[in-house]
């Protein structure tokens, strides 16, 4: 992203909010398929998986509330910051989600 | 476009890999045999000069004859100077023999220095809310971040150099009776002559000729021990004194939270984590791309480490006031803005950049990644941009070339046996 000339600030926050949707499908739905589109306005970054949903994404929005495993927890994750810090982070965030079915979450970061 | 100081004698350099390997920013690459310098990458930190074992890296200086076409003649010299003499001699003596190789005037860099800690005290408690700021004493570090963090700008701190202070004081000192005055700085640094040549920051700079410490070394050395009577010529304190090592400058400084890093790999570290918002606890990072300090620069020939425990020595020197009549903090700032020179950018057109980039990887992915070199490239990823950016062809790539050229031995291999059987007079 550096190559592309994008101001540190944006790189950041791409790394950011990448690392932890990542996180985010690997302790929960262990693991999914990620699609970032680099476009000329924006990253968008979208994560789908067939894990078992959120039952109450507003819930899930909370900082600190996590349903995090033990082993998880045990490694340092599951704090319960991963989404507030998505959000902190990007520009626009989308998450659709059916329980037993699979979570899609939508990530933008605005370029300018 | 940036005129580095560091240069090439073409006729010593042996198209090794040594300087392409260890360039910070990736700014050397062999072709036909010798070492290329991309100006526009190069930050004049000499790293490349340190490295190279058959001596065909230079910084260019001016020799001692510059000042001949001048009728008044001072030296400016950089602390770092005093590290050539044990601590027991003292700075006023090698001044004095510095007066002798034909100068008029001696001042020291040192005192200007002492100006700047004054200034920089001024302005981190002006600016108490913000920071952490970046030094601006050293030049290889103020064109490392224009070209690789250029989102630091604004971090720096926007002061002209203690040799920049130091020319312009020396010559209003000078007066306008002396007739042509030429102010010239005893360098340790591989940086300072491109400073003077094309300063972004400032209009013009006061200093004539940049005289590199290795070519009066020894001269000077042999005045000291001769019989020369000492003059009282030093003015400048420890505190100025101690600029010539790393940690003189942060420790000058009246300010809690300062933290000095010497090695420009070091220092990249340092402000990639810093970039990353990983530092903030501090409020001055002095920052000096030479090991050691300015005591480490290539003009030197001290081993640094010994140079700068004799600049500690000298640390409890005292010094007289020089900041009477030398200006506010405005008459040290810089006149311009530091514009950024991103290099890492592949195109100012982003959507260019983003094709660039894809071939780019494409590219890289077909190398073998091992980044041996041997196309004069620092890297496969090096080497990957430069086919993107037209500067190399892939076949300079040993490995794909090998690859080419088995599949075209095993293509005439086929072809010979698909060849019409009655030309095959044997069979």
């Amino acid at each position: 992203m550096n190559q592309l000339g994008l101001h540190a600030l944006i790189v950041r926050k791409t790394a950011i909010v990448m690392y932890e949707a990542e996180i985010n499908m690997v302790i929960h739905a262990g693991g999914g398929v990620v699609d970032v589109y680099i476009n000329p306005e924006d990253i968008r970054i979208i994560l789908k998986d067939n894990g078992p949903g959120i039952p109450d994404i507003g819930k899930a929005m909370e900082a600190g509330f996590s349903t995090a495993s033990d082993k998880a927890r045990e490694l340092g994750f599951g704090a319960g910051m991963g989404l507030p810090n998505i959000q902190k982070n990007s520009d626009d965030l989308n998450i659709e989600s059916r329980v037993g079915e699979g979570t899609t979450v939508t990530i933008l970061v605005k370029l300018n | 476009m940036y005129e580095q100081s560091v240069q090439l004698i073409k006729e010593k350099c042996i198209g090794c890999t040594n300087c392409i390997k260890r360039c910070p920013t990736e700014a050397i690459r062999v072709q036909n045999g010798k070492a290329l310098i991309i100006s526009d990458r190069c930050l004049d930190c000499g790293e490349c000069i340190r490295v190279c074992q058959s001596n065909a890296k230079i910084a260019i200086s001016d020799p001692i004859s510059i000042t001949d076409s001048y009728d008044y003649k001072i030296a400016i010299p950089a602390p770092s100077l005093y590290g050539i003499a044990d601590s027991h001699v003292s700075t006023d003596r090698i001044l004095t023999g510095l007066k002798h190789l034909g100068f008029d005037d001696v001042f020291e860099v040192a005192s200007a220095a002492e100006i700047i800690t004054k200034r920089t005290n001024e302005f981190l408690e002006m600016n108490e809310k913000d920071g952490p700021f970046i030094s601006s004493s050293c030049p290889a570090v103020v064109r490392l971040v224009q070209v690789r963090f250029p989102s630091l700008i604004d971090q720096i701190i926007p002061f002209i150099s203690p040799m920049e202070l130091a020319a312009r004081i020396a010559r209003k000192r000078a007066g306008d009776d002396k007739g042509k005055v030429g102010v010239f700085f005893i360098s340790p640094c591989a940086a300072k002559f491109s400073e003077i040549r094309n300063p972004h920051h400032f209009e013009e700079s006061q200093v004539d000729g940049v005289i590199g410490i290795k070519d009066i070394q020894v001269l000077l050395q042999r005045l000291i021990k001769s019989d020369m009577e000492t003059e009282k010529l030093a003015v400048a304190s420890g505190v100025g004194v101690g600029w010539g090592r790393i940690d003189g400058e942060a420790r000058a400084l009246a300010s809690d939270g300062v933290i000095s890093v010497d090695g420009i790999s070091n220092i990249i570290s340092l402000l990639e984590e810093l970039e990353n918002g990983k530092i903030d606890q501090f409020r001055f990072i002095e920052l000096m791309a030479c090991p050691g300090g300015c005591v480490g620069g290539p003009m030197t020939l001290v081993n640094p480490y010994v140079a700068k425990s004799i600049i500690q020595d000298r640390w409890d020197e005292t010094g007289s006031e020089v900041c009477g009549d030398c200006g506010t903090l405005n008459d040290i700032r810089w006149t311009e803005e530091l514009p950024s020179c991103n290099f890492m950018k592949l195109d100012d057109n982003y959507e260019k950049a983003m094709q660039m980039l894809q071939r780019l990887e494409l590219i890289e992915k077909s190398l073998p990644g091992i980044d041996c070199g041997s196309c004069g490239a620092p890297s496969c990823h090096a080497f990957a941009e430069d086919i993107v950016r037209g500067r190399a062809v892939i076949t300079s790539c040993i490995f794909v070339l090998r690859k080419k050229i088995r599949q075209l031995t095993d293509e005439m291999i086929k072809l010979e046996d698909v060849l019409p059987y009655r030309l095959d007079k044997d069979e």
